[in-house]
């Protein structure tokens, strides 16, 4: 249990000492984009979680984050001032709605942040029962073709669509408002509640999942991955434990896409792009797939670098050479587990060894 | 009393009839042993009872309940058992993590309990881990715990896989060629064991090209030829069937 857990508090210290680094060298600033890679990070834990743990690639997590976001964003900003009828009534009655200015002096009726984050994540909920059910039953790289197609579907639709603001995406979100006057938004004077409410939520999503891989269901998982037929033979519901780990990491991936839509103001259609999915996926390969702690640890690297614009115009470049370099060369990915080990080994083993069978 | 009753089964694959109109009953507390030369489609009729594949006709009733077009996980649950001709271990696991998946049915903390930690699970667990121990002790395998199990002996990735299977504590545990790829000491072990699980009061159904050790351990014996039920006898009477001498010899001219 102190395995599991030391590592959490090595790391919310890590969050701590980034934060007062920041304090002392007088670059408060670089907070927006770290909590910006806080979100992002969300998406990567429970990606890892699907494919390091249950095994399976998915391409088009990009498509899971948007639908979280566009749909907090678009239930934050369409006036319904101009639709009232009896619903709009009954939801103002019963407090699911708030007012508030617009830009011109005017007033905004819209939904209420919360009920925005809940509709979106049940949104999503839904999307990854309905697509995850047929497309799980398939393998390797029909698995990956298939995600793949579902990214790119959510993304010619969001840039398709007029309301959700085509090819501009959707601006003037709101801020999120929590409990003791706390408010997720990209405002300066919040820079620091932000940026440590967005790496708390984080460290909560990793014990959620440290407890999970390392519970009846982690390990059941894990059987399924090593040898599918045998884990059936032994009474566990292959298909329904993929499905539920498919959905849990879409619950990820929308939530990070609700909250860094109400930090950033706005969402546009490169959030669903497929480079997204792409990047999602290189970060959780270098991370060693099957390594929540490696994948965490380069999504804050790499994340934050190229939120920082480290990588200019080579920023997406960047992470499909990442992915090839580590299909070439890593394939159980860069910071795996037992990787000290198996150098160790290597290192040490005989040539005399090698060649026996 | 009859454990497992397979009524006029059959499966084609193709042009080709793997399993034709097979029927036979297995007791209960029985050792029940299924022969036939290569090809005669034993295997094919292990997936069909455990739910690897869904017949194409017939029925299955296993405990009183038709199973037939369940999946290998319902069969599973409802407590019948398998293991694999080629052994089908979890890599990358411990023996103690490979025999821990084994009480699975036996256990029921899922997605949610399992993130929060509920503090029910952690009885459950150590429930888990000590049956699991246990069986490891039956088995003389408990020194191994911590090792992987892709990378213990032959003969005993062998036990472990058994012991898996026991783990979900089976009424009926169907066992692919037990004695595959041991040598002479090894397989009089496996008959040992065998035996043990018998007594134990697990229902046995095996699938073993092993003469010696079907003879000795079995009460009785299937014959199958090209998936068709040739003859069913006690292994004395087997020994000496004109028709199953035939099958496996060939004919006198």
């Amino acid at each position: 249990m102190a395995r599991r857990y030391l590592p959490v508090a090595a790391f919310a210290g890590l969050i701590v000492a980034i934060q007062l680094a920041t304090l002392f060298t007088g670059t408060a600033f670089h907070l927006t984009q770290l909590t910006m890679t806080a979100y992002y990070s969300l998406v990567i834990v429970g990606l890892c979680m699907l494919i390091g743990y249950a095994g399976q690639i998915s391409l088009g997590h990009a498509g899971f984050f948007a639908i979280g976001g566009y749909v907090t964003a678009f239930l934050t900003t369409f006036n319904l001032k101009a639709h009232q009828g009896a619903f709009v009534s009954l939801l103002s009655d019963s407090g699911m709605l708030v007012t508030r200015p617009d830009a011109y002096g005017g007033e905004l009726l819209t939904v209420h942040p919360w009920l925005a984050c809940v509709v979106a994540i049940f949104l999503a909920v839904v999307i990854a029962y309905l697509v995850g059910g047929p497309v799980l039953k398939l393998k390797g790289h029909y698995l990956a073709m298939a995600t793949l197609g579902f990214g790119i579907i959510v993304y010619r639709m969001v840039l398709g669509t007029g309301f959700l603001g085509a090819a501009d995406g959707i601006s003037d979100v709101p801020g999120f408002p929590l409990p003791a006057g706390l408010v997720i938004t990209g405002k300066s004077s919040t820079r620091v509640s932000n940026y440590y409410l967005a790496w708390g939520l984080v460290i909560v999503g990793m014990v959620l999942l440290l407890n999970l891989i390392h519970s009846r269901v982690g390990r059941a998982l894990a059987a399924v991955h090593g040898a599918e037929d045998a884990a059936g033979a032994m009474g566990i519901p292959t298909a329904r434990y993929k499905l539920n780990t498919f959905v849990l990491s879409a619950v990820f991936a929308s939530l990070a896409g609700v909250l860094l839509t109400h930090y950033n103001g706005g969402i546009g259609p490169s959030e669903a792009g497929v480079m997204k999915s792409v990047r999602y996926v290189a970060i959780v390969a270098i991370g060693g797939m099957a390594n929540l702690w490696g994948a965490l640890s380069m999504s804050l690297v790499l994340n934050y670098l190229s939120l920082r614009g480290y990588f200019g115009t080579y920023d997406d470049a960047v992470f499909g050479v990442i992915l090839i370099l580590i299909m070439l060369f890593a394939p159980d990915g860069l910071l795996r587990r037992h990787l000290l080990s198996d150098l160790k080994r290597a290192v040490s083993r005989n040539p005399a060894e090698e060649e026996a069978p | 009393m009859t454990l497992l009753s397979v009524r006029g089964i059959g499966k084609r694959f193709g042009g080709l009839q793997a399993v034709n109109d097979l029927s036979f009953d297995v007791a209960t507390g029985s050792i029940k042993a299924l022969i036939g030369p290569n090809g005669a489609g034993k295997t094919t009729i292990f997936n069909l009872i455990s739910g690897f594949l869904p017949p194409d006709s017939g029925e299955i009733v296993f405990g009183g309940a038709e199973i037939h077009g369940m999946s290998s996980c319902e069969v599973a649950a409802r407590g019948m058992v398998r293991t694999f001709q080629h052994i089908r271990l979890f890599p990358k696991m411990t023996v103690l993590e490979n025999i821990m998946i084994g009480r699975h049915v036996h256990s029921r903390a899922g997605f949610l309990a399992g993130m929060m930690n509920l503090p029910f699970t952690w009885k459950e667990e150590r429930r888990i881990r000590e049956k699991s121990v246990e069986i490891m002790e039956m088995l003389g395998i408990v020194a191994h715990a911590g090792t992987e199990a892709t990378s213990l002996a032959y003969g005993q990735q062998r036990i472990v896989e058994i012991g898996r299977a026991l783990a979900c504590e089976p009424r009926l545990l169907l066992l692919d060629e037990p004695a595959a790829g041991l040598n002479m000491r090894e397989t009089n072990d496996m008959g040992g064991l065998i035996s043990r699980i018998r007594e134990m009061g697990v229902t046995v159904l095996l699938v073993e090209h092993d003469m010696s050790l079907v003879m000795k351990i079995s009460d009785e014996v299937i014959v199958v030829s090209y998936g068709e039920k040739i003859a069913e006898d006690r292994p004395l009477a087997i020994q000496k069937n004109r028709e199953v001498i035939r099958v496996y010899l060939g004919d006198d001219e």
